[in-house]
């Protein structure tokens, strides 16, 4: 599958860079993100639980880093295991830009799902990576501008946002890719930020290719 | 005995427990200590198996076993075979790779089996099938049958370089392209046979076991044909003999070709029962029916057809490319070619065929016989071509293929692709069926669907297929590895009931009612004193099994010749009893009489002697009990024309087939219902094909993407139409019973008819199945894309 969207988050480029340096929000915002865990400067693995109808199960994923270009963007790819739901591997460029006063997150995956991921979820995991991407940032909108991120959950939560709160984080509509090439070479040691950021593509991309 | 006989429409005998929840089918048998069978699958489309860990699976609850196709290879288990050799235009047979029951260097197709565990119960088995970690090396993958042979193609089998398995040719090329310059016109199209997955209501299950106190097997499997099923497991697999295996296959709730073929997880759960020492028991469930089951249909086809100026049809041309999937199956290579390219003719006198067809291994699975198995195709290539051919003639498309018919008075007709049709009237099933269709007032029907908005279409098909499958010799010059006779056992039974056993199978035909009718009405007894065995090869003689619309042609030739048997000892006791010469006793209507005299014995009364032997012949055997073997002397050839009318909303594109006629030569017919119930079910599975079905795999990554009831659409009783079935009758001129069969005809016919509706209703020439709304949409209101 393919999926480009760029968000757009009511606030500054710094701001946001803090957030993401703030592993608790992010463990607030990503839904049905369990584990986290940083095994190197470039990679970590995450562990997600993701629905799909009726279907419920836990994903693993490694996540690596490359083409770093700290703060404006990066290359990540992926790859997990569903177990019997199968596999998923796949990439995202994601690219980071101030417009105006607030913050526009371009980014780009594509991912391969098989076996049943495949066979069953094709048809739904669009629409499923797409909701989930838009809880995230619904939440995490809602964390950048909207005050002190809630530091005391520090198990992943659902709660049910209104509507409301989700005017903060806008999906663009634009389905061309943004232009996210990351030529320069940063090479090891990106900073935390970075990889925290990375998480949160990542994450997008677990949501997109293991949503079953 | 017009209620029960031949002609009459009995009610179906086993509905009764099938409607009561009383069948019995594989899944329902349970035995003692028995343990249960999770097959670990390839999530890849293509990859080299670098290692199995099965550490920790083996050390979960309830396992008892986890193997591999090492353990296999260890126990000399050998390749799953394909049964029919197919020589290449260059005389060489096809390429034949192996296909291990479970997979021991590399996975070809994704649901291939790696592993499998054995547990004591099902979801236990299931659970550590998360546990078997399966070390793959990915490897680029080919599902498209038009691109297997592009050369950057990866290769899946060593021994078929290219992913060619055969490139076969049949009929000459020069004449072909004699007859093609002579042309006044020439057609051409480009089809594409979409894929289709089988979709039985039973999944197919397996239940093996072994006693160990006589060294065997019993098999219990959603066979088809238990004693082909046998033959191949103990003769090519296991490399054993016969009389160690036991085969069962009881109640099948459907099996339209897929549970005719020998399949890695019914091998695997007789071989394992022995490893573990206990009963091993497999059912599939949905997801991997999808995955497994051996899919029908996909070709890649080109054909060219030559007319005179009065569309007289002077050559045909047709280049198919044909995916086999990723192994060969059972039968695989003997479909798109000896099942296929023969019925090329038709009904018409096309004087010159030439077919080449490649058949090409890809990343899919594997592919075989289903419902109609090559003829199908055949039918939708030729009758697609002619109604391309009468719009580009500007000829009325019943007047073009009146013009091209084979007429009464040419049979037995030889045609140029190899077949002699023995007999037909194709012009008396063209002319029922247009009066049925009332064809002359179609235009008035069309003008009332433009008034409503709509757009109304007809589309005929003249089908023709190869039935009775099929004459020993012949198959065998052609590369089958088996014979196609029937057998048949007719046992009457002391106190006057009928037990037969049949090798033929049923799964859905109806069998226990047709061969009941048959034999009631042969040996004049009450129907309700026969009874119907099959599926037993511990009890049943030596029989090939249910495909190819072949039950009632050869297995009911069997059990006519066994009646016949039957009564030719009776009369030799009657004449014996009745103290007259065998020459004066005459049988009618179950009733023994010497000519002339009112002395009479009931074959009852004959077969109670037969048992008790007190006042008996003296060179006559006790006992009345026959078997006969029949091995037909050609194909029967069924046919007829099917009219589909549809009605096209091109706001949605959503079609609806608002009539169709359906007028079939079956030859003669045992039971008028059960006949018209196989003519609706082959129907709807080919309009399924039409509007409906299509297996899709990613093209890139080989990974099915219809792999449920939410991406492939089957047919449902609101997707069709209230059939109109009309039979017409020329009786089969070589089987002792006239008959021809009936069990594909429908999955023949409908696929063209409907298409030629569709294309004819849009004003276009050609489109691709299925015909799903969007596709239609697209038709209907971007004419530019119809101007192909």
């Amino acid at each position: 599958m393919k999926m480009t969207g760029q968000y757009r988050i009511e606030a500054t480029k710094e701001a946001v860079w803090t957030a993401l340096n703030d592993v608790e929000v992010l463990r607030v915002c990503i839904p049905g993100v369990e584990e986290i865990e940083k095994t190197s400067d470039t990679s970590f693995t995450a562990k997600v639980r993701a629905k799909v109808g009726p279907v419920s199960a836990r994903f693993a994923g490694n996540v690596t880093l490359s083409d770093l270009d700290p703060p404006n963007g990066y290359t990540i790819s992926g790859e997990g295991k569903g177990g019997a739901a199968g596999f998923a591997k796949g990439g995202a460029k994601v690219h980071l830009e101030e417009d105006g006063g607030a913050t526009l997150l371009n980014y780009d995956v594509d991912a391969q799902v098989g076996g049943k991921l495949a066979q069953i979820g094709s048809r739904l995991i669009d629409g499923t990576a797409k909701k989930m991407a838009d809880d995230f940032f619904s939440r995490f909108a809602e964390t950048v501008s909207g005050g002190a991120p809630e530091t005391e959950a520090a198990a992943p939560q659902e709660p049910a946002h209104p509507a409301a709160q989700q005017k903060d984080a806008v999906p663009a509509e634009s389905t061309s890719a943004p232009d996210a090439d990351a030529d320069a070479d940063v090479g090891a040691g990106a900073s935390m930020g970075v990889w925290v950021t990375g998480i949160l593509v990542a994450v997008l991309i677990l949501v997109a290719i293991f949503a079953l | 005995m017009p209620d029960t006989g031949i002609g009459a429409s009995v009610k179906r005998k086993e509905d009764f427990r099938f409607l009561t929840g009383q069948g019995r089918y594989t899944d329902d048998i349970n035995r003692p200590g028995q343990l249960h069978a999770y097959f670990v699958r390839s999530p890849h489309a293509h990859a080299t198996i670098k290692g199995v860990n099965k550490t920790a699976a083996e050390a979960a609850e309830g396992v008892v076993a986890v193997f591999t196709g090492a353990d296999m290879a260890a126990d000399n288990v050998g390749s799953l075979p394909c049964g029919w050799v197919v020589n290449d235009r260059h005389g060489d047979p096809h390429k034949a790779p192996p296909h291990f029951p479970l997979a021991r260097d590399k996975a070809r197709y994704v649901g291939d089996h790696v592993a499998v565990v054995i547990a004591k119960t099902y979801d236990a088995a299931r659970n550590a099938g998360e546990l078997v970690e399966v070390d793959y090396g990915e490897l680029p993958a080919v599902a498209e049958t038009g691109k297997a042979q592009d050369g950057s193609a990866q290769q899946l089998h060593d021994e078929a370089p290219n992913n060619l398995c055969y490139d076969w040719v049949l009929g000459d090329e020069a004449e072909a392209d004699a007859a093609f310059a002579k042309a006044h016109h020439i057609t051409k199209i480009d089809l594409i046979n979409n894929r289709l997955i089988p979709n039985a209501m039973e999944p197919r299950a397996a239940l093996g076991e072994y006693d160990g106190g006589t060294d065997s097997f019993t098999l219990y499997s959603t066979s088809q044909n238990p004693h082909l099923l046998k033959l191949i497991l103990c003769a090519f697999v296991f490399g054993m003999n016969e009389n160690k295996l036991r085969v069962i296959a009881p109640d099948v709730g459907g099996g339209f070709g897929s549970k005719i073929f020998c399949y890695a997880e019914e091998t695997v759960c007789m071989w394992a029962s022995k490893k573990v020492r206990a009963p091993v028991k497999w059912t599939a469930d949905r997801s991997e029916s999808f995955t497994s089951d051996a899919h029908g249909r996909d070709h890649v086809t080109h054909a060219e057809l030559a007319m005179d100026e009065n569309g007289k049809f002077l050559g045909m041309k047709v280049d198919t490319t044909a995916n086999m999937g990723a192994y060969l199956s059972s039968f695989s290579t003997s479909v798109p070619t000896y099942l296929y390219a023969t019925l090329l003719a038709g009904q018409y006198t096309t004087p010159v065929i030439f077919a080449n067809v490649k058949a090409v291994f890809t990343n899919t699975a594997p592919v075989d016989a289903y419902r109609g198995a090559g003829r199908p195709e055949a039918t939708y290539v030729v009758e697609r071509l002619v109604e391309v051919a009468a719009r580009e003639m500007g000829i009325d498309p019943a007047e073009i293929r009146r013009r091209n018919f084979i007429q009464p008075d040419q049979f037995p007709y030889q045609t140029p692709v190899a077949l002699q049709y023995d007999i037909g009237d194709y012009e008396a099933s063209m002319s029922k069926a247009l009066e049925m269709i009332d064809y002359d007032g179609f235009a008035a029907r069309r003008s009332a669907s433009e008034a409503k908005g709509k757009l109304r279409g007809i589309g005929f098909s003249s089908y023709i297929e190869a039935c009775g499958i099929a004459p020993s010799a012949v198959v065998g010059s052609l590369g089958a590895g088996v014979g196609l006779w029937e057998s048949a056992q007719v046992r009457f039974n002391a106190t006057g009931s009928v037990s037969v056993f049949t090798g033929s199978h049923s799964h859905g035909q109806g069998h226990e009612t047709t061969f009941s009718q048959l034999v009631a009405e042969t040996l004049g007894i009450p129907i309700e004193n026969v009874e119907i065995v099959h599926g037993d090869t511990g009890s049943i003689p030596m029989g090939m099994g249910t495909y190819g619309s072949r039950s009632l042609a050869v297995g009911g030739s069997a059990i006519s010749r066994a009646c016949d048997k039957i009564i030719e000892k009776s009369r030799k006791i009657a004449a014996h009893l009745m103290e007259a010469s065998v020459e004066d006793v005459e049988f009618d209507a179950g009733t023994f009489r010497v000519a002339g005299t009112d002395k009479e014995k009931s074959i009852a009364e004959i077969a109670f002697t037969a048992y008790v032997p007190h006042n008996y012949p003296e060179d006559v055997e006790p006992g009345l009990d026959e078997t006969a073997f029949y091995d037909p002397l050609n194909f029967t050839y069924p046919a007829g024309l099917h009219i589909c009318e549809v009605e096209i909303d091109p706001a949605t594109g959503v079609t609806e087939i608002v009539d169709w006629v359906a007028v079939d030569d079956f030859g003669k017919v045992i039971n008028p219902m059960v006949v018209e119930g196989q003519v609706h079910g082959g129907i709807a599975q080919g309009v399924g094909q039409a509007l409906l079905e299509n297996c899709v795999y990613d093209k890139d990554s080989g990974q099915l993407l219809t792999g449920s009831y939410m991406d492939y659409c089957m047919p449902r009783a609101d997707d069709l139409p209230s059939f109109r079935v009309g039979l017409t009758e020329t009786a089969c001129t070589h089987n002792p019973l006239g008959v021809k069969g009936c069990g594909e005809a429908g999955a023949i016919a409908a696929p063209a008819a409907t298409i030629n509706a569709i294309t004819n209703a849009l004003g276009i020439l050609s489109m691709d199945m299925p015909a799903s709304p969007e596709k239609v949409w697209r038709l209907a209101n971007e004419p530019k894309m119809a101007a192909e």
